[in-house]
């Protein structure tokens, strides 16, 4: 019973907090999915008013039996969907050979995509040549379905000599033009709004190709994502803005970020941005949405506001403990299961796929990223071996050497 | 050669930036049909249409951000902050992004843009439209900060700003915008057209970024200052009788230290004035590299003159702002010594 004062009941602030905590049972009731199939595939031109329950439903493709249903099934062969698992199996087994190689004291730091597969590497596929992601740290699919060399990633990861980077980025925060892949910051959000304003450059000069805002559930607190917004509503501008809810921003549950509103996709309804969530551990389901807001995109229809609903299986980082916030099992009770086991079901399914091609493929793959792995550490980790010159370390703060920095440069030595 | 203001003259860089290349766009708050609330952009939107100089949301983190993505699509930007006071909710795109992304790209994408904001006091806007955050800009690898004091200066450090491959901040002294002050706020302004610094060239000419200007040569004591602070030291000197030197700084990064460095070795003295607080000012980095650069030729210690280390009232405004006598006075202590 709240005491009474002068002017009324006391106040007493609302803090939210996550169902449960370590040592409970996961509980994941409050996640409502739509059964696969059963969201309508409207028309890229649909009128945004008319698919408002979009924001509050999930998109799902593959059903329980690993079967392909609905409207927003058909669109790929069983070449692609091949092509698909592989490039998932190829960033899981990445990651957890990077994940050795850090606790190994091979570079400083990492961050894992455990999980997360199906949304990078299906959206990637569905862009075309010359488009371009503004990434967050949890899409290195972007980079592997869009072919960017597994050494190269390394050599970032362990600053060695032939980091295209030089040695002055944190591990895992690539940058490749050539590849669609705008360079990661570590300051939340503020690639959501440049992504806005590529766009807006590609319709100034009347060219077709399209940017994708890439932002975690947490970061969307920050204004940046609301500038973001407001910018690809006023403008029209030719973007996919993505939001990856994995439930966690580090310690802190997505229900911090979202308060009281009920989902994240419903933040684009506001600005009438069509928004829609999808199920991000299905890979069938990212591609056709994903598929469908580029479309519109590239029609100058405008921006599309997708929510990746999905589950950060991993730490936040290699410097996190979840365990320390959340039940150890609450990945295996992750409603939505796991996107590269339900591809390759489905493939099964199919009879384009099977448990012995599967050993094999894991088998292949990770020699590929052992033989990667190799080539990159002949060059050097963050500890041993050929680093950039420190001359390096000097260029490229401007397009020519100021003579303040020269000077600096000299004192260093170079 | 026309005369003409320091808006006219700012608004003329954009325009012939605009006609010599499709890829220079403006844009800000009130820039497009409207031409900003100072009327630098005045026209702009009717000449080269709404997709290349229009107006935003009120929102600077969206500006700065939406410019540093064209940027990186290959567009050059030259965006409004409308005041100075309002750039903090950009600053992180600013520092954190603009600033780094040639660096931490090793080149691949690049942030070729320029900032444009009015800044410093005089005009009675308090403390929300009075201050000059140049130092906040000087202290971040990556940017370059300019700051001009009249309107053949302005036109011609614009347009190589935008010209620039690298991030730029263009401070604007709003006191200048229509005619050089000497900071006797009862006396009448003197407008541009009755200033030989009022003649602008037509067409296309650049003013080098890097490159100081000795506006007055003297042997007793080297001033240094930049922006509206060029008059009132000019002013300052001659109601004081004393024989200074004054360099225009013109662009606080790159810093033209050669030339600052010339002049002290000759006068053996050095005072340094600007408008923005004190404490940690550009003036102290100044000091710093004249203390570097001259110490066994300095006669007396170099001091600064600086805006006190408060908010910029509104009431008191003109005991905030260095005036002739503050300098007047500075100058005195140096020479005495």
């Amino acid at each position: 019973m709240s005491e009474e004062t002068e002017t009324g009941p006391t106040l007493s602030l609302h803090v939210p907090e996550p169902a449960v905590r370590p040592g409970d049972t996961p509980d994941f009731s409050n996640v409502t999915i739509a059964r696969a199939g059963q969201v309508p595939r409207p028309p890229v031109d649909v009128a945004p008013d008319d698919i408002r329950d979009m924001a509050f439903s999930i998109i799902r493709v593959l059903n329980r039996d690993a079967v392909a249903v609905g409207p927003w099934a058909g669109l790929l062969s069983a070449e692609e969907l091949r092509e698909g698992l592989k490039h998932m199996m190829t960033l899981r087994a990445f990651d957890a050979r990077m994940m050795i190689a850090q606790r190994q004291g091979k570079t400083s730091f990492y961050m894992q995509n455990l999980g997360e597969e199906a949304i990078a590497c299906a959206f990637q596929k569905a862009l075309s040549p010359g488009d371009m992601n503004f990434p967050t740290y949890r899409q290195a699919g972007l980079l592997i379905a869009a072919g960017y060399p597994l050494v190269d990633m390394m050599n970032q990861i362990y600053s060695n000599e032939k980091d295209p980077l030089k040695g002055r980025q944190l591990p895992i925060m690539y940058s490749s033009r050539d590849h669609g892949f705008y360079s990661i910051s570590g300051n939340l959000a503020t690639q959501f709004i440049q992504a806005v304003g590529w766009g807006m450059a590609s319709a100034i000069k009347g060219d077709s190709k399209i940017s994708a805002a890439w932002i975690g559930d947490g970061s969307t607190a920050e204004s940046d994502f609301h500038a973001g917004l407001v910018f690809a509503s006023t403008y029209k501008a030719p973007v996919v803005l993505n939001i990856v809810n994995n439930q966690w921003a580090i310690s802190t549950f997505q229900g911090i970020a979202r308060g009281g509103s009920g989902t994240f996709a419903a933040r684009g309804l506001g600005f009438g941005i069509p928004s829609l969530r999808v199920d991000g551990n299905d890979y069938l389901a990212v591609y056709a949405v994903a598929k469908w807001a580029i479309e519109r995109a590239r029609r100058n229809l405008g921006p599309t506001l997708i929510e990746h609903v999905t589950y950060r299986v991993g730490g936040h980082s290699t410097s996190d403990d979840p365990a320390a916030y959340r039940p150890k099992t609450e990945s295996d009770a992750w409603p939505l299961g796991d996107p590269v086991m339900r591809l390759k079901n489905h493939l099964i399914e199919l009879g384009e796929w099977s448990d012995e091609r599967h050993t094999q493929a894991e088998a292949q793959i990770r020699d590929e990223i052992i033989t990667a792995q190799k080539e990159a550490e002949k060059h050097g980790t963050l500890h041993s071996g050929q680093h950039p010159s420190v001359r390096d370390m000097f260029e490229g703060v401007y397009a020519e050497m100021p003579p303040h920095l020269r000077r600096q440069r000299q004192q260093a030595g170079y | 050669m026309t005369r003409r203001t320091m808006i006219e003259a700012i608004r003329d860089a954009m325009d012939v930036s605009m006609e010599r290349d499709d890829d220079v766009v403006v844009f800000g708050e009130d820039v497009g049909f409207f031409g900003g609330v100072f009327r630098c952009t005045a026209g702009l939107q009717k000449k080269y249409g709404p997709s290349r100089c229009f107006d935003t949301p009120i929102s600077e983190a969206g500006i700065v951000g939406a410019a540093i993505g064209m940027a990186g699509y290959g567009l050059r930007p030259c965006v409004e902050i409308q005041f100075a006071d309002y750039v903090y909710p950009a600053y992180d795109q600013i520092v954190s992004e603009a600033a780094r992304i040639r660096y931490r790209s090793n080149g691949q994408f690049t942030a070729s843009m320029v900032v444009r904001m009015p800044t410093g006091g005089g005009i009675f806007g308090g403390q929300t439209h009075s201050q000059s955050p140049e130092a906040l800009f000087t202290h971040v690898a990556g940017l370059k900060t300019v700051v001009p004091s009249n309107p053949y200066d302005a036109k011609g450090l614009l347009i190589a700003a935008i010209e620039d491959d690298d991030p730029v901040i263009f401070l604007e002294p709003k006191r200048l915008y229509n005619g050089p002050f000497d900071g006797y706020h009862d006396r009448p302004v003197k407008p541009w057209s009755s200033s030989e610094l009022g003649e602008v060239p037509d067409g296309h000419y650049t003013v080098p970024l890097g490159k100081a200007k000795v506006v007055r040569e003297g042997k007793a004591v080297t001033m240094l200052s930049y922006g509206t602070m060029v008059h009132v030291s000019l002013a300052a000197a001659e109601a004081a009788g004393v024989d200074a030197e004054i360099i225009d700084l013109r662009t606080l990064v790159p810093l033209d230290l050669e030339t600052i460095r010339q002049s002290v070795l000759k006068t053996g003295r050095c005072v340094v004035v600007h408008e923005a607080t004190l404490t940690s000012g550009f003036g102290a980095e100044l000091a710093a590299l004249v203390q570097d650069e001259c110490f066994f030729h300095l006669e007396a210690p170099v001091r600064r003159v600086a805006g006190w280390d408060t908010p910029y009232p509104h009431a008191q405004e003109w005991d905030y702002f260095p005036g002739p006598d503050r300098i007047g006075r500075a100058l005195q202590e140096v020479l005495e010594v």
